[in-house]
C-alpha cells in the first residue's frame, strides 16, 4: 500500500530535535573531581555538612555497589556506563543556600523562566490563563543539577505545619525524621542504581504532612541537569502522617547534548493510617535526537509503602522524555484496607526506549489495587510496559485491576506487554486487561475528510487513546502534558 | 451557471495498479442531486474516496474541478474546508473522544482554514443540540465517544448531524442506507432533505432504489466498469428496480 509506505517514508525523515528545553544556562559551576570514589562520596558529604551517621550510610551502599552487577534483564541496550568518567557533584559557583528567592542567581531564575517554572509565587504555569486572585498555588523546589536551588511558599507551608524543604536543609533541621524514614522504604540492598544512588545522592526534597493536615497546596519539584558529563542523584523523601492529605508534582527537562547523561533517583513515599499520598510526574527529559545520539539514562526507582490501615497511594506519570526509561513506580500495601494506584502514559518516539510499569506488593488484609498503562510507540522507538502484581499469603481479600493499552504509530515501531501475576493468597482477586492496536490511516482519514489537519487528527486519537490518566492529573498538569504529548508526536505520521 | 463540479476524464487505480475509475465524466450543478447506481464492485465507494482524498488511490488522468479548484491538488482536509463532505457507509470509531468535542473540533479547523472566526464553546452546543434534536439525537449521545457502541442507525444519524453543522457545498452519501431501518431511514433522510438548497448539490451513491424514495434525485446515472454508462431521470432508478443492471454491464463490456 502506498498509504502505508508513505507513513513509513514519514517516520523515516521524522524530526525529534525539537525539544524546547535544549538550551544551556552559562553559569560557573564547582564540581566534585571526576570519577566515583570514597573521596568523592566524603567530599559531598563535607559539602552538605552532613552528621556522621548520613556520611556512615553512603559509604555503606557504596560499599555494596561495588559488589552488585547492572541489572540486564529489562528490554533496553544501551553501552556499558563509564561510571568513572562522570561527575557525581556540580554546584553552581558562589553557591550558598539561599534565605529567600532574592538571593538566588538571576542567571538561575531565568532558566527555570524560560522553562516556564512558577519559581516567583504568583506566576502561573506556562499556557493556562487563570484570571488574578484564581491562580493556583504550587510551591516549588527547583533542583539544578545537584542543589536545590529555592523553595517557594515556605512560610504559608509552615503555618500549616508542612515540611517541605531540600532534603539536606531537612538533616540540620529534622534529623530524627529523615533518620526515622530514609531509607526505609528503598533499602541499599534494592538495586543497582537505588544503591548508587544512596551513596552520592546530592539533594532532592523533603516533605512531611502532620497528622489530620491536609496539605493547603500542590507541592512540585523541578529538576533540572544542565551541567555537562554530570550524573544527577536526586532522593525525594514524602511521608504523610496520620489523616493527611498531600499532593506532589514532578517535572524534569535537560539540556540537548550529544553525549548520554545519567539520571538515577530516588523516591520513597511513605503513609501512615488513613493517608494519602498522590504522585504525579510529567518527565520530559531530552530523548536524543533522531538518530538515537544524546538524551538521558532515566534509572530511577519510585516506591511507596502504604504502612498505616486504609492509606492510600497514587503514582500518575506522562512520560515522554529520555533517551533510556527504567522505571516502575510501585505500592508495597502493608496497611489492612490500604490501596495503590499506577496511571500511566509513556510515549516514545525517535529512537527512544521504555521499559516502564509499576508493581503493587500486596501484604496486607483486603488491600486493592489498580493499574491504568497507555504505551504509545511511533518512530523506531520500543516502548515495554513491565509490571508485577503479588499477593503475600496473609493477603486475604486482596484486589486488583489491570489494564494496559499500546498503541503503534507507524510499522517500525514495537510494543511489548509483560506482565508478573503471583497470588499465593487463594481469595485474592486479579484481573488484566491488555490490548495492542495501530492507529489506523481510516481513522486519520475520518478525522481529515471532517477538516482536521493530519497532525490534528493523530492528536485527537492519542488523546482519547490516554484520556482515562489524563484525568488523574491535577488540572494545571494535564493541560501541560495535553500539549506535551501533541509535542512528542509531530511528525510521527505523514 | 457555472457548474459546482466537475468531472472530466477521470481515471484512478488503486495503489497495486487496479483500474478503478476509467474515463469517467460527471457535471453537477449547483443545487442538483444526483444518484449514482450501480452493481456491486462497479468502483461507486472508489469513487467516494478518491473526490475526497483517501490514501491508497492513485489518479493516472483527469481533473475534477469543484468550486474553481482542482480537487486533486488538496489534501483531505483542505477538500472538506473547501465544502465537501462525505458520508461514510461505515462511519469510523474514535474511543476516548466525546462526540462534542469532535464536532467542535471538526467545525473549528475548517472554520480557522476559511480564515473565519471560530465558534465559541457555547454557541456550537446550541447549534448541536438544536441539530440533534431533528435527528433525535439527545445530550447523552454527544457524550458519548464518537461511534464507539453506537447501532448502525445511531451511526448514520450521527454523520448527517456532523453534514447539517459542517453546511457543505458539496455531500456524497456513500451507501446511507446501509444498515438503516424503516424509521431511521426517515430521520436521515430528513435530515438530507432539510440540507437541499439552490447552492447545495449531492451525489447519492446507492444500489438500491428503496432510498431514492426518500431522498429524490434530480438526474440518476448508472455506473458500470468505472463511468457512468447510462444517464436519466429520477424514473431511471425505478426501471432498474425492474430490469437489473445486466443490460448496463453488457453495454460496458
Amino acid at each position: 500500500m502506498a498509504a502505508v509506505q508513505d507513513t513509513v517514508e514519514q517516520v523515516r525523515s521524522i524530526d525529534v530535535d525539537q525539544y524546547k528545553y535544549g538550551f544551556e544556562t552559562n553559569i560557573e559551576s564547582e564540581k566534585a573531581p571526576k570519577g566515583l570514589s570514597e573521596e568523592v562520596i566524603r567530599f559531598i558529604s563535607t559539602k552538605k555538612e552532613e552528621p556522621e551517621w548520613m556520611l556512615q550510610w553512603r559509604l555503606d551502599a557504596y560499599a555494596r555497589w561495588l559488589t552488585m552487577q547492572e541489572p540486564e534483564w529489562a528490554r533496553v541496550s544501551y553501552p556499558q556506563i563509564d561510571f568513572q568518567d562522570l561527575y557525581y557533584y556540580s554546584q553552581p559557583k558562589k553557591f550558598k543556600a539561599p534565605k529567600s528567592l532574592d538571593e538566588v542567581d538571576p542567571e538561575i531564575l531565568k532558566t527555570y523562566e524560560k522553562l516556564g517554572i512558577p519559581l516567583r509565587e504568583q506566576v502561573i504555569l506556562a499556557g493556562v490563563e487563570i484570571p488574578e486572585g484564581e491562580r493556583p498555588k504550587i510551591a516549588v523546589d527547583a533542583v539544578f543539577d545537584s542543589v536545590s536551588v529555592a523553595t517557594t511558599f515556605k512560610e504559608e507551608l509552615k503555618a500549616a505545619g508542612v515540611i517541605f524543604m531540600p532534603i539536606s536543609e531537612a538533616l540540620r533541621e529534622h534529623p530524627d525524621l529523615v533518620k526515622q524514614y530514609l531509607g526505609s522504604v528503598v533499602p541499599a540492598t534494592d538495586n543497582y542504581y537505588a544503591t548508587l544512588n544512596q551513596a552520592v545522592f546530592s539533594d532532592g526534597s523533603f516533605v512531611y504532612i502532620p497528622p489530620g493536615v491536609r496539605c493547603p497546596m500542590e507541592l512540585s519539584t523541578y529538576f533540572r541537569i544542565n551541567e555537562k558529563n554530570t550524573g544527577q542523584f536526586e532522593r525525594t523523601l514524602i511521608i504523610a502522617d496520620k489523616g493527611s492529605y498531600v499532593s506532589y508534582l514532578e517535572g524534569c527537562t535537560a539540556p540537548m547534548r550529544d553525549e548520554n547523561q545519567l539520571h538515577a533517583a530516588v523516591v520513597e513515599l511513605v503513609a501512615l493510617d488513613d493517608a494519602e499520598i498522590k504522585y504525579s510526574t510529567v518527565q520530559n527529559w531530552y530523548p536524543g535526537d533522531a538518530e538515537g545520539k544524546g538524551g538521558i539514562y532515566n534509572f530511577v526507582t519510585k516506591r511507596g509503602d502504604c504502612r498505616g490501615r486504609n492509606s492510600k497511594i497514587s503514582w500518575t506519570q506522562v512520560e515522554t522524555g529520555s533517551a533510556i526509561t527504567w522505571k516502575y513506580p510501585s505500592c508495597v500495601l502493608r496497611g489492612e484496607g490500604s490501596s495503590g494506584e499506577f496511571y500511566s502514559i509513556a510515549i516514545s518516539n525517535g529512537r527512544q526506549q521504555v521499559d516502564s510499569g509499576t508493581k503493587m506488593i500486596h501484604l496486607g488484609k483486603n488491600t486493592t489495587s489498580r493499574i491504568i498503562s497507555k504505551g504509545i510507540s511511533a518512530g523506531k522507538s520500543n516502548n515495554t510496559y513491565r509490571g508485577l502484581v503479588s499477593a503475600h499469603r496473609k493477603a486475604a481479600g486482596a484486589r486488583n485491576f489491570t489494564n494496559c493499552d499500546s498503541l503503534l504509530i507507524g510499522d517500525l515501531c514495537g510494543a511489548h506487554t509483560v506482565p508478573y501475576i503471583e497470588a499465593k493468597n487463594p481469595t485474592a482477586q486479579f484481573e488484566h486487561e491488555a490490548t495492542t492496536s495501530k492507529i489506523s490511516e481510516d481513522m486519520l482519514f475520518y478525522c481529515m475528510q471532517r477538516g482536521l489537519s493530519q497532525e490534528d487528527a493523530v492528536a485527537l486519537v492519542v488523546n482519547g487513546f490516554v484520556r482515562d490518566v489524563l484525568q488523574q492529573l491535577p488540572m494545571e498538569f494535564a493541560v501541560e502534558a495535553q500539549k506535551l504529548i501533541s509535542i512528542s508526536l509531530e511528525g510521527s505520521v505523514g | 451557471m457555472a457548474p459546482l463540479l466537475e468531472i472530466k476524464d477521470l481515471h484512478a487505480e488503486i495503489a497495486g495498479g487496479r483500474k478503478i475509475i476509467n474515463g469517467m465524466n460527471l457535471t453537477i450543478n449547483p443545487g442538483e442531486v444526483h444518484a449514482i447506481m450501480g452493481p456491486n464492485g462497479a468502483g461507486k465507494s472508489t469513487l467516494s474516496y478518491v473526490l475526497s482524498g483517501k490514501p491508497g488511490y492513485e489518479i493516472t488522468g483527469g481533473e475534477v474541478i469543484f468550486r474553481g479548484v482542482n480537487l486533486l491538488d488538496l489534501s483531505p482536509d483542505e477538500r472538506a474546508a473547501h465544502g465537501l463532505f462525505l458520508c461514510f457507509q461505515y462511519p469510523l470509531e474514535i474511543p476516548g473522544v466525546s462526540n462534542m468535542a469532535f464536532l467542535h473540533t471538526a467545525v473549528n479547523s475548517q472554520r480557522k482554514k476559511r480564515g473565519e472566526v471560530e465558534l465559541t464553546s457555547p454557541e456550537l452546543v446550541r447549534k448541536v443540540r438544536e441539530l440533534g434534536k431533528t435527528l433525535g439525537i439527545d445530550a447523552d449521545m454527544l457524550k458519548r465517544p464518537v461511534n464507539v457502541g453506537f447501532s448502525g442507525g445511531e451511526k448514520k444519524r450521527n454523520e448527517t448531524l456532523q453534514m447539517m453543522l459542517l453546511e457543505p457545498y458539496f455531500c456524497v452519501l456513500d451507501e446511507a442506507d446501509s444498515g438503516l431501518d424503516i424509521d431511521a431511514l426517515k430521520v436521515v433522510s430528513n435530515g438530507v432533505n432539510a440540507l437541499r438548497s439552490p447552492e447545495r448539490s449531492m451525489l447519492v451513491i446507492t444500489h438500491y432504489q428503496r432510498l431514492l424514495d426518500y431522498i429524490v434525485p434530480d438526474v440518476v446515472h448508472v455506473f458500470n466498469a468505472g463511468r457512468i454508462v447510462h444517464t436519466g431521470g429520477k424514473e431511471l432508478a425505478l426501471e432498474l428496480e425492474a430490469t437489473g443492471y445486466a443490460q448496463y454491464q453488457s453495454e460496458a463490456a
